[in-house]
């Protein structure tokens, strides 16, 4: 083996060894690491107790009221298999409309409530015109309509 | 073969290949941006949630990629500089250093002009943007550590380590949307998955980011030229290139 060679062999195990120690701190990690809890997790206890934390999900068709000071807005966040009603009151991004993805800071209050003190919109890696999405939307409720 | 292609490993050649090939890159880079633009405000159609918010796309996502992949050429070529011993894969890396850490806080700055009006935050610490800052920290500690070493060869050797060591970043950058919960949403265009855009909109997006390469490797080109000339100043040929310029 040349030095050269030894010193690349070296260097390659190195990086190797290096990596492999990151891959399992990342994963010892892993629970620690998401940005936000998806209502079932929080239904299964994940989430931490008396802390603030963040829910996401997607905030259910119908389910947005307006109080009436104007500013404050009750909504749920679904899933799909659990839901979680969350209080919030400020400015909502653009993006904040039913059936969209959020995701909402703050603390679960005792009665269930989540009572939000910040609240972002998480879009999709989708973008197209909006006749392309209207053109899926229609082509979508046909095909729910031909199922059923 | 009838090219010998290590010729061009000497600095003393690669000087004037590189001033050969630098109008070439620079002049692609300038059409390939006019296109891309051009296509970007005014051929792509406006998206069905975000508007014309979304136009920020056309150099958020080609920012971001060329902050992560000349972050692998620069520990490419600083590990092979390393290992081998040759002197101008050395200077390459420290060439690119500078226009990756510019690529990373454009993703970065972009990201944030991005962020305010689409999610309501500036910044969030979510696994893609925090991995994303380490990145820039990552640049910034590669040059910092160069430029306090005075010996260039020494400072290759201590900036290859932090290179090659920053390399484990860079998959979690890319896979972090895919790994946890993050508010960024995931990768619109992969290798394994058709686009998820509409044709137009990803043809602008291809365009500029072939130009902000081209406009990398101009720009690195200059600098490595710029990095041969001052660290081979006592050698010869520098010597006889200043009697030609006189």
């Amino acid at each position: 083996m040349k030095p050269r060679h030894k010193k690349l062999a070296i260097i390659a195990s190195g990086v190797t060894a290096l990596g492999l120690a990151v891959a399992l701190v990342l994963n010892a990690f892993e629970s620690n690491m998401v940005f936000f809890f998806s209502p079932s997790q929080v239904a299964a206890n994940e989430a931490p107790v008396g802390k603030s934390f963040r829910i996401g999900g997607l905030v259910e068709e119908g389910s947005i009221r307006r109080q009436s000071d104007g500013v404050t807005v009750k909504f749920i966040v679904t899933d799909t298999a659990k839901v979680i009603p969350v209080v919030y009151t400020g400015i909502l991004p653009d993006l904040f409309k039913e059936g969209k993805g959020v995701v909402a800071q703050g603390k679960l209050a005792a009665d269930g409530v989540f009572r939000a003190d910040e609240v972002l919109a998480k879009h999709d890696e989708n973008y197209m015109p909006p006749e392309a999405a209207g053109a899926l939307e229609q082509a979508r409720i046909q095909k729910t309509v031909m199922t059923k | 073969m009838a090219i010998n292609w290590f010729k061009y490993s000497s600095p003393a050649s690669f000087y004037f290949l590189a001033g050969k090939m630098i109008p070439l890159f620079t002049i692609a880079a300038i059409i390939l941006f006019a296109v891309g633009l051009y296509i970007g405000f005014f051929v792509a159609p406006t998206d069905f949630q975000q508007g014309e918010a979304y136009r920020i796309i056309f150099i958020h996502v080609p920012a971001a990629w060329m902050s992560m992949f000349l972050y692998v050429m620069m520990a490419i070529w600083a590990g092979i500089g390393l290992a081998f011993n040759t002197r101008l894969s050395s200077m390459m890396a420290t060439a690119i250093a500078p226009t990756g850490a510019m690529f990373t806080f454009l993703a970065l700055w972009t990201g944030a002009l991005w962020g305010k009006p689409m999610w309501g935050a500036w910044w969030v610490w979510d696994a893609r943007l925090t991995s994303e800052l380490i990145l820039l920290f990552l640049y910034i500690g590669f040059m910092s550590l160069q430029a306090a070493i005075d010996d260039p060869r020494r400072a290759d050797k201590a900036g290859a380590v932090i290179a090659l060591v920053g390399v484990v970043n860079i998959p979690i950058i890319y896979f972090s949307v895919k790994w946890w919960n993050t508010l960024h949403q995931g990768a619109s265009v992969s290798i394994t998955q058709s686009p998820k855009m509409a044709t137009t909109m990803l043809t602008g997006m291809l365009i500029m980011s072939i130009a902000c390469w081209m406009y990398a490797i101009a720009v690195i080109l200059m600098r490595t030229r710029t990095i041969i000339l001052e660290r081979e100043r006592h050698t010869v040929w520098v010597g006889e290139l200043q009697g030609v310029t006189k």
